[in-house]
């Protein structure tokens, strides 16, 4: 069983800092493999080591995206392959999709391409349907558990109010969710064993992608503006005194606005 | 490929009504009501549509709250929602009938199925949208999303593409109200399916069981953060929730720390709530979470911080620390039950 698994490295948002001026300090902010995807990578090894066959872990990124490919292998994939060109920069989810997809035709004759149902930074949920669609695969996604016989594959899914087990043939895109299993912690043997591996980087050319459909330019969706929400301020009214004091004023008002 | 489109030739505005066994999703009225806004900006139809096995009365229902026109499309295949023969469907359609714009409710359907239909429309799709206008000048979808973990907000357009496309998370936008007078038509969307394009089969499927309402319908919310996640201040908070009457939700890193569960996460990556009360304990309020509660119509916010940003959203402030202050409260409101 060939199956790639699409990574992605973002920076830890939850540790984001602000400046005196209210504005958000992007640089210096830690950088992680998206939380869901190591739940990815440990799907496809469970499956591999269920079935055989080998795990190929891909991400798009900057330079800086090796290490996080790095530590892919240092799971136990089998082997990892760097997207890294100046083209691809400031791809929205579709140009994104549209290259990696360009990356899996080029790798070929996987049966499987899992990745997690979004990244904590964007949350669009939108690349793994996307690259889907490139490919012209089905799609499961919001994958809980996933069962496969070597020539079909079956997922557990969590589909809002619904819970569902669907089927399709292989080849199959799978999405998943954190909840799926529990990664595993590196051994050490596998540490020094990925270390000694080689991670190819690939530009736009090695993987036959047409160039308009990439980065910036390529990209269907423009940001017009980025800023932090806007806030009536002072409408708030402090309550003052001891809690016994507040407490009461709390009451009369629920009891005023009919709430209790 | 992404070609640019012919925006000339692109006009009106399209929902996606979504349907779980016959009943419509509450996110579909209310992209509805949001839709008819932006089809009244641009002066063009609003039309919904609604794909299903036998659901022709809900397509009047989706005229009643506000569709000028519905796209039918049924077929007992259709029965189970299925990514590709929706995309399918939708596609064809909208390549004949050129939308300007189509938007969708971002349930686990609508963001499933959204990113398929814009890749293969050759279009942009702005995911999880809290709010959505319409540049009248320039005649454009105007997108606003939480951006970056939350921690900030991003307008977006689709300048080039279309139709411009974005989802909206439930809760966000108010449902209309239904006119039962309302005309409109409904056009039936021949489908045919051949068997070999059924790719994903449902084996089966169930509705999980809930415990009462849901946290995004809830009248109240007691909300739990960080700063009240100590045994004690949690017991205070479930008690307040009991007295009230009130469901508890929280906030991102309190499910995090498993101290309430993913289904109950007010923000970004969770739920939008609108209740009639909210009130947060402890939660400091980072864009992840305020992007919750916006539609909260009366907030009383507890935490020790007294530049805490969650007082920017409250009509009540309190400084203090909630295992002090709740227990006070509790008694109060006991006192007036009394």
């Amino acid at each position: 069983m060939k199956i790639i698994v699409t990574i992605k490295q973002v920076p830890n948002v939850t540790k984001v800092k602000w400046d005196a001026d209210g504005s958000l300090i992007r640089a210096g902010l830690p950088t992680i493999i998206n939380p869901v995807d190591k739940h990815a990578i440990e799907a496809a090894l469970e499956l591999k080591e269920k079935h055989g066959g080998e795990v190929v872990v891909i991400s798009m990124g900057p330079g800086q995206v090796e290490s996080a490919l790095r530590e892919a292998l240092c799971m136990g994939a089998d082997q990892a392959i760097q997207l890294t060109d100046r083209k691809f920069a400031g791809a929205d989810t579709w140009a994104t999709s549209y290259a990696l997809g360009c990356a899996i035709k080029k790798i070929g004759d996987y049966d499987l391409v899992i990745s997690g149902v979004e990244a904590m930074d964007g949350n669009t949920a939108q690349v793994g349907p996307q690259m889907a669609e490139f490919l012209g695969i089905p799609l499961l996604s919001y994958a809980l558990g996933i069962e496969s016989d070597g020539k079909k594959v079956q997922i557990q899914q969590k589909l809002g109010d619904f819970e569902r087990k669907i089927e399709a043939d292989f080849p199959a895109l799978i999405t998943v969710e954190k909840e799926i299993n529990e990664y595993r912690v590196t051994p050490m043997d596998k540490i020094l064993e990925a270390f000694e591996k080689e991670i190819p980087v690939w530009e736009a050319d090695d993987v036959d992608a047409d160039i308009v459909h990439l980065g910036l330019k390529g990209s269907p969706t423009k940001l017009r503006k980025v800023f932090s929400p806007k806030i009536e301020k002072g409408k708030v009214q402090m309550l003052e005194g001891t809690p016994e004091e507040i407490a009461r004023q709390v009451a009369d008002k629920l009891n005023e606005k009919f709430l209790i | 490929m992404a070609t640019k489109a012919n925006i000339e030739e692109h006009k009106n505005v399209w929902v996606f009504a979504e349907q779980n066994n016959g009943k419509l999703a509450k996110v579909s009225l209310e992209m509805l009501g949001e839709g008819r806004k932006l089809a009244n900006k641009l002066g063009v139809e609003l039309a919904a549509f609604l794909i299903g096995d036998n659901v022709k009365t809900s397509a009047e229902t989706l005229i009643a709250y506000g569709a000028d026109k519905v796209f039918l499309a049924e077929d007992p295949e259709l029965k189970e929602y299925r990514t590709e023969l929706y995309t399918e469907i939708i596609c064809k359609k909208a390549i004949e009938e050129k939308p300007e714009i189509l938007i969708i409710g971002a349930s686990a359907i609508g963001r499933d199925l959204t990113p398929r239909i814009s890749f293969r429309l050759n279009t942009g799709c702005t995911a999880d949208c809290t709010e959505l206008d319409i540049d009248e000048e320039k005649r454009l979808l105007v997108s606003t999303r939480p951006a970056f973990g939350g921690n900030v907000m991003a307008t977006i357009i689709c300048p080039e593409h279309r139709p411009q496309m974005s989802t909206v998370r439930p809760g966000v936008m108010a449902v209309p109200e239904a006119d039962a007078s309302r005309k409109g038509e409904i056009i039936n969307v021949p489908v045919e399916i051949k068997p070999e394009n059924i790719k994903v089969r449902v084996i089966e499927s169930n509705e999980k069981e809930h415990e009462g309402d849901k946290i995004e319908d809830a009248e109240k919310v007691v909300g739990i953060g960080i700063g009240a996640s100590d045994p004690e201040s949690v017991e205070y908070v479930k008690e307040l929730a009991k007295v009230l009457g009130a469901k508890i939700g929280g906030s991102r890193p309190c499910v995090e720390k498993h101290i309430i569960p993913h289904e109950v996460q007010v923000g970004q990556t969770g739920k939008n709530i609108r209740p009639e009360l909210y009130i947060p304990c402890g939660i400091s309020g980072t864009v992840q979470h305020t992007t919750g509660i916006t539609n909260a119509k009366y907030t009383i916010a507890i935490n020790k911080d007294p530049n805490a940003e969650i007082f920017k959203f409250a009509n009540l402030g309190i400084a203090g620390d909630a295992k002090v202050i709740l227990p006070a409260i509790i008694k109060e409101i006991k006192k007036y039950k009394a």
